[in-house]
């Protein structure tokens, strides 16, 4: 049988690979990419606790499907932004877009 | 086992059927040559050419991509079948879930068109491979609101509920609109004419399968087939009954048949399409899924709702 | 058991994943590594009992988004000498740190709170009483009407904001022949001609 702990390790894993995805990728699709994994590592937390503490008004999976439509949105919009980005500064590497840095 | 016996031999015979109809349709000679009487052994010749040719992974390719893709196309449609009742006790799993799960699943064939596509280092497959994608979603859409508003009427995301639902009357009189979308846009996420812009011979050559040769084309090609079959089955189990046949004699022929049956008709009129339509060009494609199905559907929905409170 | 050893099976699977997608050169290949931790973790979400999820996790991520993902950077070519840069000094090894520190945190909470020797999984019978769906949908349409509500308004936004975003300013096009008014707004395939892994070979 699996046990909790189990699955907090697992996803506390692939949240921390995220961390490092976001902070280390300079390819903006790549970054939003590392987003989407932690978001995805959150959900496993939701889910699980949900299931271990027999939450009958299912809060973590009702939480864990709002993470996934906010996750849509925002994958929605950022996708849209590097595609601007892109048209205006010809890359989209988040160290070349220093406009707005001095 | 009978599931993959039928996903295995259902696709081929569709293809078969593929030929023939076109042969006769457009008094084409070939199809009718091979084994004699009627050119009844076109399949097996094809077979035997596709094993024949030489496998060709192109040298700029991303090799495993390039070879993963067929069977990331293929897989998803022999998944669907696990669901699909072909009788009142002929399934291989009831799901609860199981309309949702089926056109999940239908969805992730559009991740190894594009994997095909980027994989071949060949801009018309990348060209065909982005149509497909931007396609696929739009369509997507209207395919999944007309299946919601069965599903209403139904009451039950499981097919086996579905086609149980449909003892006295088929859903294709009370949603004669929600059928219309489903059969449009399912031709549409087939890629089948008037929607094979993807794949559209004459201007980008076969779009994301131009490089593809030998057994792996062969892949592609039974996955449409497999599609056809697949989307078919939807169809008929959402708006024709599945296994239920028509009132007086329906009991007298068992639902296999009636299932089958349905599917083969539905299979014919897609074949049937292939050979009348012309293409449509891209962006009036787009335009089509967003501007006319979706509302369209989304309207479906709102009615369905609201007749259904009313008769409650 | 069968819970365990599925665990075991795919627990692996997706963090090689994961942090494959991560050191990944290639663009297209990460995104494609990241699709296979996305059914790693729906399967997580199916043993879990929450089928509902399982489906929910493939048609969103695997059918919707990651295909946005790799449309784009199929859009946008895939640049190579770009990869993996660290900024900050010592960054891996002061990422591996607090990796580390992490770990032991969760360890501790997990100790304090509900101890290592916390049972396996409960059936679910109680939980989704009358199936997942219908259970979901009963807290979702009762407890969570007006976040519900809030959420498609922020999805409705979101994709006229995406629209806006996306489309190009009228002048700009030329390469298709209709009137202006008829003109589609949403950025279909754009005929740019670029990327794929390598350069066609002549």
């Amino acid at each position: 049988m699996i046990r909790l702990p189990y699955l907090l390790f697992f996803s506390a894993v692939l949240f921390s690979a995220g961390v490092y995805g976001v902070l280390a990728r300079r390819n903006a699709v790549l970054v939003l990419m590392s987003i989407e994994l932690m978001l995805n590592a959150v959900n496993v937390n939701l889910v699980a606790f949900n299931a271990y503490l027999r939450d009958a008004a299912l809060t973590g999976q009702v939480f864990a499907l709002f993470v996934i439509t906010v996750a849509a949105a925002e994958v929605g919009i950022g996708l849209a932004i590097v595609i601007l980005i892109y048209r205006n500064r010809e890359t989209i590497n988040v160290d070349e877009v220093n406009l707005l840095k001095w | 086992m009978i599931v993959l016996g039928f996903f295995l031999t259902a696709p081929m015979g569709i293809g078969y059927m593929e030929h023939k109809v076109l042969a006769h349709m457009q008094h084409r000679l070939g199809p009718m040559e091979a084994g004699g009487f009627h050119g009844w052994a076109q399949l097996v010749a094809d077979g035997v050419k596709f094993i024949q040719k030489e496998d060709i992974i192109p040298k700029a390719a991303d090799s495993w991509v390039f070879t993963l893709a067929p069977a990331v196309v293929m897989v998803p449609y022999i998944a669907i079948f696990a669901v699909i009742p072909f009788g009142r006790t002929l399934w291989a799993e009831n799901l609860d879930i199981g309309i949702f799960y089926v056109l999940a699943i239908t969805a992730i064939s559009v991740i190894g068109i594009l994997m095909a596509g980027w994989a071949s280092a060949n801009k018309f497959s990348l060209i065909g491979a982005l149509r497909a994608a931007a396609q696929l979603i739009a369509y997507e859409l209207p395919l999944i609101l007309a299946s919601v508003a069965v599903v209403m009427q139904a009451g039950t995301l499981s097919l086996v509920g579905i086609s149980e639902a449909q003892h006295h009357y088929w859903y294709i009189f009370t949603q004669p609109v929600g059928f219309f979308i489903f059969i449009v846009a399912s031709l549409a996420e087939l890629t089948r004419p008037p929607f094979d812009m993807p794949i559209a011979d004459s201007e980008i050559i076969f779009g994301a399968y131009t490089e593809y040769t030998g057994l792996k084309f062969a892949f592609f090609l039974l996955a449409e087939y497999g599609g056809i079959v697949a989307f078919s089955a939807i169809a008929s189990v959402l708006f024709l009954g599945g296994y239920q046949g028509i009132p007086v004699i329906g009991h007298l022929i068992p639902g296999f048949f009636w299932m089958s049956g349905k599917v083969g008709a539905l299979a014919f009129f897609i074949i049937w399409l292939r050979a009348t339509y012309p293409r449509l060009r891209e962006d009036q494609l787009q335009r089509f899924a967003w501007v006319a199905l979706i509302p369209l559907a989304l309207a479906d929905i709102m009615v369905t709702g609201v007749v259904k409170v009313l008769v409650k | 058991m069968a819970d365990w050893i599925v665990f075991w099976v795919i627990a692996p699977v997706s963090i090689a994943s994961a942090v494959a997608m991560i050191l990944a050169k290639n663009a297209v290949h990460s995104a494609l590594l990241l699709i296979v931790n996305f059914f790693t973790l729906a399967v997580f979400f199916l043993i879990l009992g929450s089928p509902f999820l399982f489906v929910v996790q493939i048609i969103v991520y695997a059918g919707a988004i990651m295909v946005l993902f790799l449309f784009v950077i199929m859009l946008l070519g895939v640049d190579e000498r770009e990869s993996l840069r660290e900024r900050i000094l010592g960054q891996r090894w002061l990422a591996l740190l607090l990796g580390a520190g992490l770990v032991v945190e969760v360890a501790l909470a997990v100790r304090v709170g509900v101890g290592f020797g916390h049972g396996g999984l409960p059936d679910f019978t109680r939980v989704n009483r009358g199936g997942n769906v219908q259970a979901l949908a009963r807290v979702l349409f009762n407890s969570y009407f007006f976040p519900f509500e809030v959420t498609s308004i922020l999805l409705i936004v979101a994709a006229i904001g995406a629209m806006l975003h996306g489309r190009r300013r009228i002048g700009d096009e030329e390469t298709i022949d209709a009137p202006i008014d008829e003109r589609m707004d949403e950025p279909g395939p754009e005929p740019v001609p670029a990327a794929g892994p390598a350069e066609a070979t002549p």
